[in-house]
């Protein structure tokens, strides 16, 4: 097994390896990738079109909606697969020797976790509303939330952690994220436009169309969030316990 | 002599350079993959194979000497010199865009990265790690009932005349 | 972008590859596997795509280095190869 996997791996590599020099140069900035039109739209005209200057974000939430959309629901269902596979109800066996009790870390990493934790919530919700200026978004905020609460359940056990983010609204987070953004865009299917062409939302947000794209990708992003910190959590909450959700790491 | 090397390493080493490690890193994921006898030695590897494609994602909308693709407003009159220059050395072009120069200065497309790429990849790490979190779902089941993660030994328990 | 420093990053990220994959202790792995995604993170940012040096800095390094250490404390962290 080991000879065959070596000697498919040199072909492939060395194919893939002879490949390499058909590509464009390092940094080429006439390489079709970078000169095609799509990309060139996207620089130059999405400041104009909808006054975000992070392009990431405006690319993400709003011209590509569609794809982040589904996006978000492959991590809701690959959190439910986990939650599927994974969680047992009822009779719970004995607990295995390598797991400690359910009363957390030591004293100091306590006391340094309840003094960040505020401040890593905080930064959290502020890389998900900032997101249009500076890097973030949706994901990354989401990402860092779900962290705190997992930060929550090291230090303080997990029982502690779920009597903030319990079991049930976690599901419920999870399945209002992506509520926000499907009715998001089924809102613009109801103002008369396409779905998720948020520039039909001018009647009712302030600001002008441009200001209406805006704030429609702020709206968009915290479903992101919402769901990708629900199913961080459960993603940790299931693996680390085999799905019985008692004691932590 | 020194002056030969560093252009030969820009001219012929630098341009390819980090394909081939994208190629030697994707390879050892897919040797990991076909075979680790660990399942969560394969998982590592499927993660490394997974990375390297990204990295290829990303190193395409690399542009030479170009910024992050966020568009910042601290540099705006350098930007607006530049625009007032290129109207300049075509000054009938400037005559007849003059009403639309203040509102939206020129954006030159190579200074920035191409954005593209990002939001492909960036939303594909996401995707990745919920993934990954489902194999090691799989696998703590595996686990759970065959009582060891090694490869050989599950098929051991699994054939016909095993010990089971 | 500074080439010297891309390629040291480079280097680096093909030893700790290798690394991951041998050690024999699958905690030790995983750790491992996180100074993995910590530099691939770096290498972004260097590329010039914040957010996703961003995203992998909070989900690679962060989310799968403890879900990886949550699967390897409730299964084994002996492993043959």
């Amino acid at each position: 097994m080991k000879f065959f996997g070596l000697l498919s791996v040199i072909i492939v590599g060395f194919l893939l390896l002879s490949a390499t020099k058909d590509f464009p140069n390092w940094g080429d900035e006439d390489s079709p990738a970078n000169s095609g039109p799509v990309s060139s739209f996207y620089i130059e005209k999405t400041e104009e079109k909808t006054k975000v200057p992070n392009m990431v974000t405006a690319v993400l939430a709003d011209y590509r909606g569609y794809d982040t959309m589904f996006e978000t629901v492959v991590i809701f269902i690959a959190g439910i697969g986990i939650i599927a596979v994974l969680r047992t109800y009822g009779s719970n066996e004995s607990i295995p020797k390598n797991q400690v009790g359910d009363e957390g870390a030591g004293l100091l990493a306590r006391m340094t976790c309840s003094l960040i934790l505020p401040f890593i919530q905080l930064f959290a919700l502020y890389v998900v509303a900032h997101g249009h200026h500076s890097p973030g978004g949706g994901f990354q905020g989401g990402v860092m939330l779900g962290a705190s609460y997992i930060l929550l359940a090291l230090a303080y056990g997990l029982a502690r952690a779920k009597s903030c983010f319990s079991e049930k609204r976690t599901l419920v987070f999870a399945a209002l994220g992506i509520f926000i953004y499907v009715g998001w865009g089924v809102l613009c299917l109801v103002m008369g436009s396409e779905f998720l062409n948020y520039s039909a939302l001018d009647s009712i947000l302030p600001g002008g169309v441009e200001m209406a794209r805006s704030h429609s990708m702020l709206a968009v992003e915290i479903g992101v969030a919402l769901t990708v910190t629900a199913i961080m959590f459960s993603m940790f909450s299931n693996l680390s316990t085999k799905g019985r959700l008692d004691k932590g790491l | 002599m020194d002056i030969i090397i560093a252009s030969f390493l820009e001219d012929s080493i630098v341009p390819k350079f980090n394909y081939w490690i994208y190629v030697i890193l994707m390879m050892i994921g897919l040797y990991a993959m076909i075979t680790k006898n660990n399942l969560i030695k394969k998982l590592i590897g499927m993660a490394i194979f997974q990375t390297a494609i990204i990295l290829l994602y990303v190193s395409v909308g690399v542009k030479a000497d170009a910024n992050i693709p966020i568009i910042s407003h601290h540099g705006e009159k350098d930007h607006v010199e530049h625009a007032q220059n290129e109207n300049l050395d075509s000054a009938s072009e400037a005559s007849s865009h003059h009403g639309s120069k203040k509102e939206h200065h020129v954006i030159d497309k190579n200074k920035f990265a191409n954005p593209l790429p990002h939001v492909l990849m960036l939303t594909a790490i996401v995707v990745g790690v919920s993934t990954l979190g489902l194999a090691l779902a799989i696998s703590q089941k595996v686990h759970g009932s065959f009582g060891t993660l090694e490869e050989d030994e599950i098929l051991d328990q699994l054939r016909p005349g095993g010990y089971d | 972008m500074i080439w010297q420093f891309d390629i040291i990053i480079l280097i680096f990220l093909v030893v700790t590859a290798v690394i991951a994959l041998r050690v024999k202790d699958l905690l030790g792995a995983s750790m491992v596997f996180g100074i993995y995604s910590f530099l691939i993170c770096l290498l972004w940012a260097e590329m010039g795509a914040v957010d996703v040096a961003f995203t992998e800095a909070a989900v690679g390094a962060g989310v799968s280095t403890v879900i990886m250490i949550a699967t390897v404390f409730s299964t084994t962290r002996r492993s043959k190869d």
